[in-house]
């Protein structure tokens, strides 16, 4: 068995109430930190620990918090990034819903280490119910003394809110969430100054997501060195993956950072593998913005070597050969399943979802979008994959804010492993639109 | 002060000044082009990316080249920097993909449109574009919006750059105009349908880049070639009176601010004098304007150049 930090009481009844989640040892790391911690010590552990950004981009916590400008008579913020849209990622959804203590007990720990007195949780509109359970959860810590004035009578002041988003993708970027909690519109900021320096009202702003936050909790009871024991390298800790799509076991897991791809897919203690016996397709192994791979790399990197559930083996091989760990949002994808379609799903999204500040991004996801909806309705041009490939090329890293990145990835990553199915349906038009291609053809095999 | 190098031409600029503004001291074709930035308005710019530059070296102390095109209008030159505009094949490549990008939803309409002849878009895609497009699918159009009486809004052409937004911030405090809508399907809008009830309000017009917002009082009464711009001013008790007379023979046809060469007015006009003093008496001619831009206009030849009428 795995070994739990974040869910490991998740499963108890009434744990999302404050009393059993106290019985659990709930609020034992803020107890210790006011007591016998001074921030610094905080951010000492945290660093230790190795922990790196659950969001997405897997940045060293403890370097972004050490980061953060301390200007003398200028308040600083904290947020939690719960704005969780990323398509196939629903673990902070889980998290929160089952235990929401865990993340107000996070981020008290993290606001007395960055000496933020005042933080805000960013939700996405569209988690509304649990806006009330988060609520719910936070005036029970006033109630109790965890929140307010004076916790434990340690001087340190700290208050939370919750601020729902309103339905966009673009507000769980960190600087287009700052705008939003302004009350302007969501468009990302235009970087430098970052929000360590100069975020929510000008004033400087840690960023972390929902799990981030809530692993340190963990951090603080057990120490950062303890935490940096379980997981592998510069992977350390436990993550939690929403893994969905044709697996027998749809849900939310937490693993230790480095167990094998294969045996998160395919054993019983995990996804129970290939639902109805089917073959395995290909793997968004991070949530839709990383590098789609293909069957043949999804448990195996090119170089041969086994496929870990780390942010290094993830992205081994680069973009030739590798994805990312991303945000955990991990879908599988049988025999049955079309990427041309797959792709086109994922385009339509970036395309709904760019705030359309930038020129690349605003005109390019559009045009991406319209090629593979005639590509996938057996319309298309043999030509259509070097265009798309262009179009991708000239959107990545000319734009302001990642999502430029993130819609152009899949679709460079879905051409380059499965060209041949896109070719597919250009050739047999009326196949395409009746049958799905089936698995493709190992690099190794085509050539 | 720091000292950059832009395409291997050398300027010392004062501390904070950023690589478009550095590159404009040095001028010529060096000078990448702007379709969103714009000098007098606070938080423009960083949106079109036509402005992107390649830092080949990224300063005295530190020689590292930045991994990524920037956007000149956004990022400041550090001492000892080098950047590599026209001269490097990276630049000109992206830049043509953000041009392409800029005219997929574009009608292209000029025929039709009152900003030919004027327009930015026309004068970057000449220059920086390709001659033929491979977007083969229908483009995205909007209705045709009256903005108050002497403002039209054709949002079909508008290409987001956002300035008439930063132009309406600075006039007032109450967010009447702005961006409604994500993505490609943004639109350019007057809240709850308000006009922008404001003196200064014209100045949408000159700040739009492309044909998107035009002026009521002129449309389609001539081409801007036809016309001969005169620097002309008037005593105005709410602006500074200094415009452009758009003139055919005797007769005053429009009325703009004075555009540098660079497409910016640094001297807001009201809209008395835009709107409302189109008559040859409301004016003092001084004499025809120096175009200092490639287009159309600037084709227009001056005889008297050099006679200065006052
Ligand atoms: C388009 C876009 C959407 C994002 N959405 C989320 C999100 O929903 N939740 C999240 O935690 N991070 C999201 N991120 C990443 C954040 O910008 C930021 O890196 C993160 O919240 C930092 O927290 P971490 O260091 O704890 O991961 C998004 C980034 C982009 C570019
Ligand atoms: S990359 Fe897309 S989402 Fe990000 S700022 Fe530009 S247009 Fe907006
Ligand atoms: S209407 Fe003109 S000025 Fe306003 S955003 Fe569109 S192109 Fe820019
Ligand atoms: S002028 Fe620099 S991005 Fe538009």
């Amino acid at each position: 068995m795995s070994r739990k930090l974040l869910l490991e009481h998740a499963h108890i009844d009434g744990i999302n109430g404050y009393e059993t989640y106290r019985k659990h040892g709930g609020y034992r790391a803020v107890e210790k930190a006011l007591k016998s911690m001074a921030p610094a010590d905080v951010l000492e552990e945290v660093k230790k620990s190795g922990l790196r950004g659950r969001g997405g981009a897997g940045f060293p916590t403890g370097m972004k918090w050490s980061f953060l400008a301390k200007p003398e008579g200028v308040p600083r913020y904290l947020l939690c990034n719960a704005d969780e849209s990323e398509p196939g990622t629903f673990k902070d959804r889980y998290l929160m819903e089952k235990i929401p203590h865990l993340l107000v007990e996070g981020m008290i720990l993290s606001a007395y280490a960055l000496g933020a007195n005042t933080s805000y949780i960013y939700i996405r509109g569209e988690y509304s119910w649990i806006v009330f359970i988060l609520e719910k959860a936070i005036s029970e810590a006033y109630a109790k003394g965890w929140l307010g004035k004076n916790i434990l009578g340690s001087g340190f002041d700290c208050d939370l809110y919750v601020n729902p988003g309103a339905g966009a993708y673009i507000c769980g970027e960190e600087t287009a969430l700052i705008e939003s909690l302004e009350g302007k519109r969501g468009n990302p900021r235009i970087k430098p100054p970052f929000p360590a320096v100069k975020g929510l009202w000008q004033c400087p702003t840690v960023v972390n997501n929902v799990e981030t936050l809530a692993a340190v909790v963990p951090i603080v009871n057990e120490g950062g060195e303890a935490y940096a024991r379980i997981g592998v390298g510069r992977s350390t800790g436990t993550k939690l993956i929403s893994a969905g799509g044709n697996i027998n076991k749809p849900g939310v897991y937490e693993v230790e950072l480095g167990l094998s791809m294969e045996e998160f897919i395919f054993s019983d203690e995990w996804c129970g593998g290939i639902k109805n016996g089917k073959r395995l397709k290909a793997c968004v192994p991070g949530g839709s913005s990383v590098p789609i791979l293909p069957h043949y790399l999804v448990t195996k990197t090119a170089a041969g070597e086994d496929r870990l559930l780390s942010y290094e083996s993830l992205a081994d091989g680069g973009f030739e050969s590798g994805s990312m760990l991303g945000s955990g949002g991990f879908i599988v994808y049988d025999e049955d399943q079309c990427v041309v379609r797959n792709t086109w799903n994922f385009t339509r999204f970036y395309h709904h979802e760019s705030c359309g500040q930038c020129s690349p991004c605003r005109e390019g996801t559009g045009w991406m979008e319209k090629v593979l909806e005639r590509l996938e309705n057996g319309k298309g041009k043999l030509s259509d994959m070097d265009l798309l490939v262009e179009v991708a090329k000239k959107i990545e890293g000319n734009t302001i804010c990642p999502l430029g990145d993130a819609a152009a990835w899949p679709v460079a990553s879905a051409i380059r492993h499965f060209r041949e199915e896109f070719e597919w349906h250009v050739r047999e038009p009326e196949a395409c639109m009746q049958r799905n291609y089936g698995l493709v053809k190992e690099k190794a095999e085509l050539a | 002060m720091p000292k950059v190098k832009i395409d291997g031409f050398e300027v010392e600029v004062p501390e904070g000044t950023t690589i478009l503004n550095a590159a404009r001291q040095i001028g010529g074709d060096i000078v990448p082009p702007a379709m969103c930035y714009y000098s007098s308005l606070k938080g423009s710019g960083g949106k079109c990316r036509t402005c992107l530059v390649k830092v080949t070296k990224g300063s005295a102390n530190d020689a590292r080249p930045l991994p990524k095109l920037v956007a000149s209008c956004q990022t400041q030159v550090l001492d000892g920097m080098e950047v590599a505009n026209i001269s490097s094949d990276e630049v000109l490549n992206a830049r043509r993909g953000v041009v392409e990008f800029l005219l997929i939803n574009h009608p292209l309409d000029c025929p039709i449109c009152d900003q030919a002849g004027e327009c930015h878009l026309q004068d970057l895609s000449f220059e920086h574009g390709l001659a033929d497009t491979r977007y083969e699918f229908e483009r995205r159009t909007f209705e045709k919006i009256d903005i108050g009486p002497y403002i039209k809004l054709h949002m079909t052409r508008c290409i987001l750059c956002y300035r008439c937004v930063y132009t309406a911030q600075q006039l007032t405090p109450e967010r009447v105009h702005g961006v409604i809508g994500r993505g490609d399907h943004a639109e350019i809008s007057t809240f709850i349908e308000k006009a922008i009830d404001n003196d200064f309000s014209g100045n949408v017009i000159d700040v739009c880049p492309v044909g998107a917002l035009t002026d009521r009082t002129f449309r389609f009464k001539s081409r801007v070639w036809f016309l001969k711009p005169m620097d002309a001013h008037r005593n105005c008790e709410k602006c500074s009176g200094k415009a452009v007379a758009w003139m055919y023979g005797n007769e005053i046809f429009r009325v703009t601010g004075r555009k540098d060469q660079y497409g910016e007015v640094h001297d807001f006009i009201c809209n008395t004098c835009r709107f409302e003093k189109k008559a040859l008496e409301d004016w003092t001619i001084e004499g025809p304007r120096d175009i200092d831009r490639h287009s159309v206009i600037s084709q227009n030849h001056y005889e008297n150049k050099t006679v200065t009428v006052k």
